[in-house]
C-alpha cells in the first residue's frame, strides 16, 4: 500500500532551505527557461534591423547598413559581452538539465537524478568558463 | 488510495510536443551558439555574411524551424510555469490567448526577418 505524503505546494519557495537537488533543478530550469523565452523576443527585435536593408546597396558592401552597424554597436559594449556570457551559461544549463529531464521522462537514471543535476551544473560552469576568452575577444 | 500530486495532464498533446521540440532544440541551439560565437565571431557578423548563410536552403529551413520550435517551447514553457503557480479559470484562458497571439506575432516577425536575410526568394 503506497503512502500519502503531503509535500506542500511546489511554489512554496519560503521552504527553500528544505529543497532537494531535484527541486533546485526544477527552479533553475524554470528560471533559465523564462530568460531564454524573453531573450527570444529581444533577439528577433534586434535582428529586425535586417528588414529594409537593400542587399545590393553600397552600404551593405561597406558594412555600413543598419543591421551590421547595430550588431557591431552592440558588440562594442563590454556589458553586452558579459550579458552574452550569462546567456551562454543559461542556455547551456537549460540544455544539460533538459537532457537530464528527457532521461527522467523515459524513466532512465532516476536513482541518480540528483547526481545528474550536479553534473549539469559542473558541465555548465566548465563550458561557460572555457568560453569567456572567445566571448570577450576584441572587447577588452 | 493514496493521493497523487502531479501537474501532468495525461491527454496533453502539449506535453508531448514540448519534449519533441526539446530534442530538436538541444541540437540546434548548441549549433547556433557554436556557429555564431565560435566559428563566426558575433562581433564580426555582417549583413553579407548573414545573407550568405541564410541563402542556403538547408540553413534557412533549419533557422525557420528553430524560430517556430523555440517559440512554441518557450511560450508553452512559460504557460506551464504559470499554471504550476496556480493560474486557472478565466485568467488562464486570457493568458493562453495573449501568449498564443504573442507567439504568432513573433513567428510572423521572425519570418519577415528570415526573408529579409535571404536571397532565396
Amino acid at each position: 500500500m503506497s503512502q500519502s505524503y503531503d509535500r506542500g505546494t511546489v511554489e512554496s519557495f519560503g521552504r527553500w532551505r528544505e529543497f532537494s537537488a531535484g527541486m533546485w533543478a526544477w527552479i533553475f530550469h524554470k528560471f533559465t527557461g523564462w530568460i531564454l523565452a524573453g531573450y527570444l523576443f529581444t533577439h528577433i527585435a534586434v535582428l529586425s534591423t535586417a528588414i529594409g536593408v537593400d542587399p545590393g546597396s553600397q552600404a551593405v558592401i561597406d558594412g555600413a547598413d543598419v543591421y551590421t552597424t547595430t550588431l557591431h554597436g552592440l558588440e562594442a559594449l563590454l556589458v553586452v559581452r558579459f550579458l552574452e556570457i550569462g546567456l551562454l551559461a543559461v542556455a547551456v544549463f537549460h540544455i544539460m538539465n533538459g537532457i537530464r529531464l528527457l532521461f527522467v521522462d523515459l524513466g532512465l537514471g532516476l536513482e541518480v537524478q540528483d547526481k545528474s543535476f550536479y553534473a549539469s551544473l559542473v558541465l555548465t560552469a566548465a563550458i561557460t568558463l572555457a568560453s569567456i576568452p572567445t566571448f570577450l575577444g576584441g572587447a577588452l | 488510495m493514496a493521493e497523487h500530486y502531479s501537474s501532468f495532464e495525461r491527454k496533453g498533446w502539449r506535453w508531448f510536443v514540448q519534449r519533441i521540440t526539446a530534442v530538436f532544440l538541444i541540437g540546434v541551439l548548441a549549433f547556433h551558439f557554436v556557429l555564431l560565437h565560435f566559428v563566426n565571431h558575433a562581433a564580426e557578423i555582417s549583413f553579407l555574411g548573414t545573407q550568405a548563410r541564410m541563402s542556403q536552403v538547408g540553413y534557412f529551413a533549419t533557422m525557420w524551424l528553430f524560430l517556430v520550435t523555440a517559440t512554441f517551447h518557450g511560450v508553452n514553457g512559460v504557460y506551464n510555469g504559470l499554471v504550476n503557480i496556480g493560474l486557472e479559470g478565466a485568467q488562464r484562458k486570457v493568458v493562453a490567448a495573449i501568449l498564443t497571439i504573442a507567439s504568432l506575432l513573433l513567428i510572423v516577425q521572425g519570418t519577415r526577418v528570415a526573408i529579409a536575410m535571404t536571397s532565396l526568394f
